[in-house]
């Protein structure tokens, strides 16, 4: 359903600060929007985003329905050892989608 | 002379007129979060803290034609060392059905205290980020924006 796009660079040098861009398709259905019948259209959003490098999470976001359509995040880590970044959403109703991107470090 | 400065500043009234117009009809319908939403969702998240001016920078453009996307970033004046870091970030809407926009927890390990995101504005107004340091000492920054199409009027 969801596709997703993630921007992380594939080398860095150990203490590195690097940047990660993630994006994620989701409608982000506020809840206060109303169909072409004027009912009302369910809240659908992607409630949390987190990014765990070698198993600790370094960053965490939690979204609200003020987040637009297609959540956009830019965000920082600092490399320290070459491994997996897995970077996971959950929506409302406990659904995730979870990739994960390898990083090389050299020392 | 005269009448050119008049003419500007006829020019100048009129172009104010012309916005608040359009900022007028592209008010929604819908409840919005009033000063008091405002102020328990900042309590909800800092608690009865003081929370200092400065250190919080809000990047946002001055005119955001399409409320449903407006790229927002909020960068915080830290070293981001285990001794000094930011460890959360909460935007705060004053006029959005939900004051809530985004919280973001980080920590030394984040690096650099910025993130940037993509945000719905259901009208003119301005965006509040607080900012709370390992220390427990919270700041806040805040810019404005003018929405001339917002995001629950086209939904």
């Amino acid at each position: 359903m969801s596709s997703i796009r993630i921007s992380i660079p594939e080398t860095a040098e150990a203490g590195e600060v690097i940047e990660i861009k993630t994006l994620i398709q989701h409608p982000m259905e506020s809840g206060f929007g109303r169909g072409a019948r004027g009912q009302v259209i369910p809240r659908d959003i992607i409630q949390t985003f987190t990014c765990d490098y070698n198993g600790t999470t370094v960053f965490e976001a939690k979204f609200f329905p003020s987040t637009a359509a297609n959540p956009f995040l830019t965000f920082f880590t600092r490399a320290t050892k070459s491994g997996a970044l897995t970077f996971t959403w959950t929506d409302l109703v406990g659904e995730t989608w979870v990739e994960t991107r390898n990083l090389i470090v050299s020392e | 002379m005269i009448n050119q400065s008049l003419f500007t500043l006829n020019r100048r009234r009129l172009l104010q007129m012309g916005t608040g117009a359009i900022a007028i009809t592209a008010l929604p319908g819908l409840a919005l979060a009033d000063e008091k939403a405002f102020q328990a969702s900042r309590k909800a998240a800092f608690g009865n803290t003081p929370i200092n001016e400065g250190r919080v920078e809000v990047t946002l453009p001055p005119i955001a034609e399409n409320g449903n996307s407006v790229p927002i970033t909020v960068k915080v004046d830290s070293p981001m060392t285990d001794a000094s870091h930011v460890k959360r970030i909460v935007i705060l809407s004053p006029r959005n059905p939900v004051p809530d926009m985004s919280h973001y927890k980080l920590g030394p390990y984040t690096g650099r205290a910025e993130v940037s995101t993509r945000i719905r504005l259901a009208g003119t107004q301005s965006i509040e980020a607080i900012a709370e340091m390992n220390d427990g000492s919270l700041w806040s920054g805040s810019k404005s924006t003018v929405v001339t199409l917002a995001a629950c009027a086209i939904l």
